[in-house]
């Protein structure tokens, strides 16, 4: 078996055409023009973009406790489609991942899995629970080396437990991940509270809930010095009170999700669950006001909220299903189809909100690099002119709760190379890496 | 329902009834129903929607030409019988019409039901059932302008204004002024 | 139409049709023999996620009145309450060929969620869904409208509309399935809708709703409306701080004895006092305002038989599936 690959043809990032990348070792041996390298198994990129292996920054990959949602083999296979090399597995498990035991569990198991780097997300209480931190430091210095905390799917509401986790993260170099969600305010919501909601009779999720929350975070992340990430910003609201605080130099980030930057609560009239998420769908002037903040940086960078259910939980009642849909797998088409082909931003861009950035935010020391000699060779290669029309039971995630089924959209992983290893070839999965620790 | 355009599906038309006809027709089937009754006593007209009901009108005018003492106004009724129909989940849905009776009702009276053409006989078993339903006449009569035989129930008029021998893949058009603004009857067949 | 979900989308025509066919209902209602053979062999089940007994009365009346069999089905307290899924539920009675589901849930979108899916074929009528629609009461409360109103002016109610009608609804807008089915049909009838809340108890988003907004009862009952509709409010809505007490609610925003005697004194001697029931008398409506002879309660109750039996007639007698086009029918 080839460990040496040869690109050929490539357009970076940055827009440069032409551009051959040898890959030897799980590195980037070379890069530049008409280069050639016998033992080396030639990928014709012609008409191909080069791009940093995704990041995502959000995934649920449900293991352990809920395998029949997803698993992390399954979930890191339609990681590697989608075109990523590193995801990060939200703490929501069962039993939850907040301690060192738990976060090297789904560590390892995404080391045996072999299709992309499982960066486990620590919980910032104890039982996503709220009541008192979770071993912050034990996972940090676990072999997981969790970064991001994170109690995402529930809020941390206390101000003073907040205020707390985010000076303590400070420790270990992390940062809290914030699902804005102020509970009180969305007791039973089940959409976004709007004029579709009052005809639908729906409890709402006020936009307020979302921005009072990510107001007051904002407030004391500066106060306390601290790194703050908002994750799934769906509000124009939200936009507005992250762009201020980064005037203001509050070291905050902030996360888009595809689906937020397509679709709006107009799509509930039709009572399928599969538009049932949280944060809710919202309106076209969120939309806007998202795709814009994405476009000019207010947004850092895009997270899928990948979170695939069994198909029990959405063959149901609207107020009976669970919330929650998959995106790993569309992301990159869904981002090139509202980002991209309306010329709100390019592909270097792309890279930086897909890639750089979200690496960074987690502290990913070999993910979102430059293309350049020594690196390591994470890389995802896409064909911008594919249209392809999107069908769940195609998919290699479980879950089949895709709010694009059906839908035709452009833009195509032609492959994925996870440290210097093809994981995707043509379109296809190809194998894990070799390195995998199988048993 | 329809009406054919001239020449579609290449139809011939042959018109069997013409106004005068159809008047004839009519005062003959009102004298015959005051003969069997003996008067106009206890005599109620039903008439079966669309044109039954008209044709019902007519004969109840016609009798009270005849006899000063009926009142046209209190002796017709009109009897929707959709609801009744047997062959209801062969058509697309049909909302029914209005059922008016006369201010005395129908029990213990002398029921004429008055329709266009009788055919199958279905259309007059959806009637009896109906009339069962909101009284106990006497008796129940039947009284068409034309008969044009394929009875496919045991039903006989009394009275008739015209047996039209037809073969079933031929239409009878009645067509009466009230409804269609001519009065006439129509055979609308292969050419 | 193959299921009743909503009165938001149904045309003038349509609701019309329905209001029509009930008035022949309403005959039969009077006879003595209170039975058409329409529906014969026809299923209808009544699946009650939620308890309401004067619903499923109503509509239990409606399809035996037309022949039809009829299997109650309470949710509460059944298989369903054991984690069955709604899923399953519609599978078995699918299995067992109902014709017609009516179907009361507490989750808004229940009824549209059973008819889009492929779990039944049967035609689908929303007996009423969580917080957002309970099409038949609009229905009738539109019927119990024109008669009165046809009766007034001296003319037959067949084939009319509301215009000209002004209609205030009273209460809590914001949880009332009635209040909005009753807004849509009622506009679309080409009735004036005024909506009388307190402010907490109106949707966010409602700006966007065909009809005026008051929170000022007395201000409206001053225009002389055609028709007051009152909505029940629930008590426990107060411990949700939606108002602070039954007291000041009542004081407020219900028909009492002094808004009643402001009416008789008024020139309005038509205008009508409706209300979906069950009624919080002493709350949202005085036991004197009920039982005046404005008050359409029992006929509401009535008639609400009829239009069950349009509605179930409309849906189940016909095979609209194999609708003739212009150019079949031209053929014929």
């Amino acid at each position: 078996m080839s460990t040496s690959y040869l690109i050929k043809g490539a357009t970076t990032a940055a827009g440069e055409g032409g551009v051959d990348v040898l890959i030897r070792d799980g590195r980037i041996a070379e890069r530049g023009r008409s280069l050639s390298a016998a033992d080396a198994a030639v990928v014709d990129a012609a008409g191909l973009v080069l791009l940093p292996g995704m990041v995502d920054i959000h995934t649920h990959l449900r293991e352990p406790g809920r395998e029949d949602a997803e698993t992390v083999e399954t979930g890191t296979r339609a990681a590697a489609l989608g075109g990523y090399t590193a995801v990060h597995a939200m703490a929501n498990s069962m039993p939850v991942a907040d301690t060192a035991g738990v976060v090297e569990q789904v560590h390892a198991l995404g080391r045996r899995s072999g299709w992309v780097d499982v960066r486990p997300v620590g919980a910032v209480t104890v039982g996503l629970a709220g009541g008192r931190l979770a071993e912050i430091g034990a996972m940090a210095q676990s072999r997981a080396g969790v970064r991001v905390f994170s109690d995402d799917g529930i809020c941390v509401s206390d101000p003073v437990l907040m205020r707390r986790a985010l000076e303590y993260v400070k420790a270990f170099d992390g940062v809290v991940a914030q699902h804005a969600q102020e509970p009180r305010l969305t007791e039973g919501a089940q959409m976004n509270e709007g004029a579709v909601s009052a005809v639908l009779g729906l409890a709402g999720w006020p936009a307020v809930a979302e921005e009072s929350i990510i107001a007051r975070d904002v407030l004391l992340a500066q106060h306390v010095g601290s790194r703050l990430h908002v994750c799934h910003v769906s509000t124009a609201g939200s936009v507005e009170i992250i762009r201020w605080a980064k005037q203001r130099g509050v070291n905050v980030t902030a996360e888009v999700t595809p689906h937020h930057l397509l679709l709006t609560d107009e799509l509930v009239r039709s009572w399928n669950p599969v538009y049932k998420v949280n944060p809710p769908l919202r309106t076209d002037d969120d939309v806007t006001a998202l795709r814009q903040a994405l476009a000019d940086g207010t947004i850092d960078v895009v997270g899928t909220d990948h979170a695939p259910h069994p198909s029990e939980h959405k063959e149901c009642e609207w107020a009976q299903a669970a919330m929650g849909m998959t995106g790993l797998e569309t992301a990159l088409s869904v981002v090139q189809h509202t980002m991209i082909d309306t010329g709100l931003m390019n592909w270097s861009r792309f890279a930086e909100a897909t890639s750089v950035l979200p690496a960074r935010i987690g502290r990913v020391q070999t993910q979102g690099r430059p293309l350049e000699a020594g690196e390591m060779a994470n890389l995802t290669l896409v064909d911008p002119a594919a249209r392809w029309t999107v069908d769940p039971h195609k998919m290699a995630t479980k879950g089949r709760n895709s709010p694009f089924a059906g839908l035709e959209l452009p833009g195509a992983v032609v492959a994925t190379f996870f440290a210097g290893h093809p994981t995707v070839l043509e379109g296809r999965l190809n194998a894990p890496h070799p390195d995998a620790q199988k048993d | 329902m329809s009406v054919p355009s001239p020449g579609s599906g290449g139809s011939v038309f042959r018109t069997v009834l013409g106004d005068a006809d159809i008047d004839r027709a009519l005062t003959r089937i009102a004298h015959e129903i005051i003969e069997a009754n003996k008067g106009s006593e206890d005599l109620v007209l039903l008439g079966i929607p669309r044109r039954g009901y008209p044709l019902a009108q007519r004969l109840a005018a016609k009798i009270a030409r005849t006899d000063p003492a009926a009142d046209p106004e209190r002796m017709v009724g009109r009897l929707d019988v959709t609801m009744f129909r047997d062959d209801l989940r062969r058509h697309p849905t049909r909302p029914p019409g209005p059922t008016r009776l006369p201010p005395a009702g129908i029990d213990n009276k002398v029921v004429v039901l008055v329709d266009d053409v009788l055919y199958s006989g279905r259309t007059i078993r959806a009637a009896l059932d109906a009339i069962v339903d909101i009284g106990r006449p006497r008796i129940v009569r039947l009284a068409v302008l034309v008969d044009r035989g394929h009875r496919e129930l045991p039903i006989r008029a009394d009275h008739v204004g015209k047996n039209l021998p037809t073969s079933s893949a031929e239409k009878v058009r009645v067509r009466i002024s009230e409804v269609d603004a001519v009065d006439e009857v129509v055979i609308e067949g292969p050419a | 139409m193959k299921h009743l979900l909503s009165t938001d989308g149904l045309t003038a025509a349509d609701a019309i049709r329905i209001l029509d066919t009930a008035e022949e209902m309403a005959v039969v209602g009077e006879r003595e023999v209170k039975k058409l053979p329409a529906l014969r062999g026809r299923t209808v089940v009544n699946l009650f996620f939620e308890d309401s007994t004067r619903t499923r009365i109503s509509f239990e009346a409606a399809a035996k009145r037309l022949s039809a069999d009829v299997i109650n089905f309470a949710a509460k307290g059944s298989s369903v309450s054991k984690g069955e899924s709604l899923k399953d539920t519609a599978q078995t009675l699918e299995a067992m060929s109902a014709d017609a589901v009516v179907i009361r849930h507490w989750a808004s979108g229940a009824p549209a969620r059973l008819a889009a899916s492929d779990w039944i074929d049967a035609a689908v009528i929303n007996a009423g869904d969580g917080t957002h629609e309970h099409p038949t009461q609009a229905l009738l409360d539109a019927f119990t409208l024109r008669r009165h109103w046809s009766r007034i002016a001296g003319r037959t109610s067949l084939g009319e509309d509301l215009s000209g009608l002004r209609i205030a609804i009273v209460g809590d807008v914001l949880h009332s399935r009635v209040a909005r089915s009753n807004l849509w049909l009622l506009t679309t009838l080409g009735a004036e809708v005024t909506l009388v809340a307190p402010p907490t108890l109106l949707p966010v988003g409602i700006e966007s709703w065909p009809c005026k907004v008051s929170f000022d009862l007395d201000e409206v009952l001053a225009t002389h409306p055609s028709a007051i509709m009152m909505l029940r409010v629930q008590g426990e809505r107060m411990n949700a701080a939606f108002f602070p007490s039954t007291r000041e609610y009542a004081r407020t925003w219900g028909f009492d004895d002094e808004r009643l005697a402001a009416l008789e004194a008024s020139p309005a001697k038509d205008t009508i006092i409706m209300h979906p029931g069950p009624m919080n008398r002493g709350l949202e409506i005085s036991s004197a305002a009920a039982d005046s002879s404005r008050s359409t309660v029992l006929d509401q109750v009535r008639n609400g038989v009829s239009v069950r039996m349009a509605v179930l007639y409309l849906l189940l007698s016909g095979d609209d599936s194999a609708q003739p086009t212009p150019a079949q029918e031209a053929r014929v």
